[in-house]
């Protein structure tokens, strides 16, 4: 479909003069027309950036945040593929800072983790990244600096294609979805380690289990109490402090983008909270998923899909109608909503759906497979606790032996599922269509069709009581060996996710291949989200040479430390 | 000893070697055998090649040689070095401390009113902290009846469980006390939250406490929480009228609302009685060995 520039410009003007604040790019402002090519967005070959103090308001209140250019979130990034990218970034802080391209593939000294890729941004300096632009699509950009990423410092990356975008589209807009809190996230953090359900206002009471509300029998409570876990530990920081925003606006500052009915709106969302897996919705209007993580895919249409921490997803939406439609990104636990509106002109708004029903965590969220609890029904559910038989969740001869069983592993799962074509969390009975991982086909055919050379198991490990986290039972502050891989090696890596919480995995300068079923299709990733007690595996062509962070992008769950290094040698080609 | 065997028992469950523990009872249902495959494939996704890694990863030495650490190509290997230690620190080696005021509260036992505290803190990393438990009582026209201050090394060494060591003070108005302390601190099954410890005196006495408490959730705000405390002694301290055996027994619960998660105003009764020889010497002193009281207090989170 063509692009009608001149209707767009004038959208464009209008948007502008109905936007006041500064502290939102054009692009992320209330009544925003949408992005097109001759929009005010950050471009071309030189981009400064500087990263700084800024007060950030919402919902009456007014916070501290981290900011890039002054805007949170930061500005859009819209390069092309195939031209060179030369960003300086400008250390304005009393700290240091640095910026990670999430999702793009550069040399590693450009990735910009400090401590792996480079030393950092010190304050009142200016590092100058500079690399080819290989990729389309959407991507974002983050601080990989202490907890800053938490505090305002992400924004968008849009990268167009060299090509003709195989995505037809009349109109597109950026929804950027986040998490802030007033206080700050080393307090998060540092109230999860003293009381780790602090911030879970939702957990099963006495008057939940006499009305029923619960949906839990006293039978099932005493056997979670028995193992001392917890079925309404969905996510560790929840809506009791977070306010979810699309774009920078609270539910109530109702971020609105504008359409013209029977337009195509290509939608790139991203999730860039801290600690907030969403899930995403528009009351009747079906949504096209087209791209995942920056990489196309197999148009697949459905009702609702889940959007893990540091994921994008690409959807098309064509409203026909003269109105508005709600768009309705929920957190994982229903502890609260990102909220923002999709209309024909600015103030209108569609109904807002109430929060559903808690989820439940089941006994498949321990990694037990329920095939084989199909006869416990009968069984007395207390046995499960340690030590008195039945079924052991912290069996030390399920790990590896390269794995540490002590303090920080709480459990391990016994029988941990594939789990991609599961519903997610909260989803499993929502009477309406639901993206699974299964339903991503790469639109192109996977460039390497070798048969992995070799298995890797990684076990995601933690401790929720004591709020750690690891990889292999271990914190990466306790001198763990890097994820050596051999340059240009096929690997199958398996993640064993031991725990009860989702982990959002994320490998730097990579995509893998998800292995969900659709061989030599097999979908690009740069971030996988690994179900609670499940298990994922991806083909992994080791060809981008360098150190790399490989981490949870539960931002608190890598500040505990769940993050390692993946190597990649030889440097050299030539040494190989 | 008896009885501190008992509320140990949990500790101790929870501590045996989870290796001791049968799990004959899995039974593991193979999975089928399907073809990876063509996309309409019902178990598309299921990648039934369970991977044969499962039981024995392939752990390969080193793939690839080349530099240990690639960035001190582009940047002065000592700048890197220190990016790299405060990259370890940044992720796992979260050092942070809390301040529970588990009770602060006014006691009031038949026109009798006092005050009693229970407050602990600690601070340090996951494994290794520096912890410090309070606790004492007295009463408002009187003279401060018993305080104390313990100054811990804490050690965790179970998922849930740490161990605990360190010194005590005691002042009470019958004699002071220096004690060494050894105790056990953590999460039993079923949520409650116990604390062992044993202690061993500068006048050479032995004696025990064990106390466990439970959060029962009546809604989200108000909570209430029983809780039952144990002291022993291995001899007769007639100073402070204690026989050997169980001296002490209290029982208590407190409902507390919590406006926010950090404070939380309570009301609450405890019972208090001696048992054994103990009672029988406070009996002797002619003082009543068993009390009740109704307690007004804040519990709060720093």
């Amino acid at each position: 479909m063509k692009l009608d520039r001149r209707t767009l410009l004038q959208a464009a003007g209008g948007a502008g003069l109905a936007s006041l604040s500064s502290l939102l790019p054009a692009w992320a402002q209330s009544g925003s027309a949408g992005i097109a090519p001759t929009l005010p967005t950050l471009s071309g070959a030189d981009i400064a950036l500087s990263v700084g103090h800024t007060p950030f308001s919402v919902g009456g209140r007014t916070g501290h945040a981290v900011t890039v250019n002054g805007t949170l979130p930061a500005p859009l990034l819209r390069l092309r593929e195939g031209q060179p990218a030369r960003l300086s970034v400008t250390n304005t802080l009393d700290e240091d800072t640095s910026i990670h391209w999430h999702g793009l593939l550069l040399p590693f000294q450009m990735d910009g983790v400090p401590g792996v890729s480079f030393p950092g941004i010190r304050p009142r300096e200016t590092f100058v990244y500079e690399f080819p632009v290989r990729q389309a699509g959407t991507f974002w950009y983050h601080s990989h600096s202490g907890l800053q990423e938490a505090m305002g410092h992400y924004g968008p990356i849009i990268i167009d294609p060299a090509t003709p975008d195989p995505v037809a589209y009349d109109r597109e807009h950026v929804l950027i979805l986040s998490d802030w809190s007033f206080l700050h996230p080393h307090e998060i953090l540092r109230r999860l380690k003293a009381s780790p359900g602090y911030f879970n206002q939702q957990r099963t009471t006495v008057a939940g289990l006499l009305s029923g509300e619960d949906r839990m029998s006293a039978e099932e409570r005493r056997m979670w109490a028995g193992m001392r876990m917890d079925p309404r530990d969905i996510l560790d920081v929840s809506g009791s402090t977070y306010t979810y925003l699309v774009n920078g606006h609270g539910p109530a500052e109702n971020w609105t983008g504008l359409f013209r009915p029977g337009e195509r709106v290509r939608l790139r969302i991203i999730n860039a909270a801290a600690m907030t897996i969403f899930n995403v919705r528009i009351p009747g209007l079906p949504m096209t998923i087209v791209q995942a993580d920056g990489e196309n895919v197999r148009p697949v249409e459905t009702d609702e899909f889940q959007i893990s921490i540091a994921e994008t997803y690409d959807v098309i939406v064509q409203p026909t109608e003269d109105r508005a439609f709600t768009i309705v990104a929920e957190a994982m636990d229903r502890s609260g909503m990102g909220r923002a509106t999709l209309a024909p002109r600015l103030g209108m708004s569609a109904e807002v759906p109430p929060l559903r029903q808690i989820p439940n965590l089941t006994m498949r969220d321990m990694g037990m497979d329920m095939g084989s609890m199909a006869g416990m029904s009968g069984m007395d559910h207390g046995g499960m606790d340690h030590g008195s038989g039945g079924m052991n969740m912290r069996d030390p001869s399920l790990a590896p032996p390269n794995m540490a069983v002590g303090v920080g592993v709480q459990t391990i799962s016994p029988m941990p599922e594939n789990r991609l074509s599961e519903r997610p969390t909260g989803l499993e009975t929502v009477d309406h269509r639901v993206l699974v991982y299964t339903d991503l086909v790469a639109l192109t055919p996977n460039r390497d069709t070798r048969a992995p050379s070799r298995t890797m198991q990684i076990h995601l490990t933690g401790n929720m009581e004591r709020f750690m986290w690891g990889f292999d039972g271990r914190r990466f502050s306790e001198l763990v060996e890097p994820i050596r891989f051999a340059r240009n090696e096929r690997v199958r890596v398996t993640l064993i996710n031991d725990t009860m919480m989702s982990h959002p995995i994320h490998l730097h300068g990579h995509f893998f291949e998800l292995v969900n079923g659709h061989p030599g299709h097999q979908p690009l990733k740069h971030t996988v989200n690994v179900a609670p007690g499940g298990r994922v595996s991806f083909d992994l062509t080791a060809d981008n040479p360098g150190d790399w962070a490989f981490h949870c992008h539960m931002l608190m769950h890598m500040h505990a430390g769940m993050f390692n290094v993946v190597t990649v040698r030889p440097l050299d080609e030539a040494a190989s | 000893m008896r009885v501190i065997a008992t509320a140990l028992a949990p500790i101790l469950l929870t501590i045996a070697p989870a290796a001791a523990q049968d799990h004959s009872a899995h039974t593991q249902t193979p999975p089928a055998q399907v073809t990876p495959a063509q996309t309409p494939d019902p178990h598309a996704g299921h990648d039934m090649q369970m991977p044969t890694d499962m039981q024995t990863p392939s752990v390969s030495a080193s793939p690839g040689r080349g530099p240990a650490d690639a960035a001190d190509r582009y940047f002065d290997p000592a700048v890197m070095a220190r990016a790299r230690e405060q990259l370890r620190v940044e992720n796992g080696e979260v050092i942070t401390h809390a301040v529970i005021l588990d009770r602060l509260e006014a006691t009031f036992d038949d026109g009798d009113e006092g005050y009693a505290w229970d407050v602990q803190g600690w601070y340090g990393g996951d494994i290794n902290r520096f912890w410090w438990k309070s606790e004492g009582e007295g009463a408002f026209d009187g003279d401060v009846e018993h305080a104390e201050l313990q100054l811990l090394y804490s050690r965790a060494i179970t998922p849930y469980f740490d161990l605990q060591g360190g010194v005590r003070q005691t002042y009470r108005p019958e004699g002071d006390r220096t004690d060494l302390v050894l105790g056990v601190q953590g999460l039993a099954p079923y949520w409650f939250e116990v604390d062992g410890a044993l202690f061993i005196s500068n006048e050479g006495e032995v004696t025990a406490r064990a106390q466990a408490e439970y959060d029962l959730r009546l809604t989200q705000r108000l909570i209430l929480q029983p809780r039952a405390e144990v002291s022993l002694s291995a001899e007769e301290i007639p100073e402070f009228a204690m026989g050997a055996g169980v001296s002490n027994v209290l029982a208590g619960a407190r409902l507390r609302y919590e406006i926010t998660r950090s404070f939380a105003p309570y009301v609450g009764v405890e019972w208090s009685g001696a048992v054994g020889d103990t009672r029988d010497l406070i009996k002797a002193n002619g003082d009543d060995p068993d009390a009740t009281r109704v307690v007004l207090g804040v519990r709060a989170l720093f």
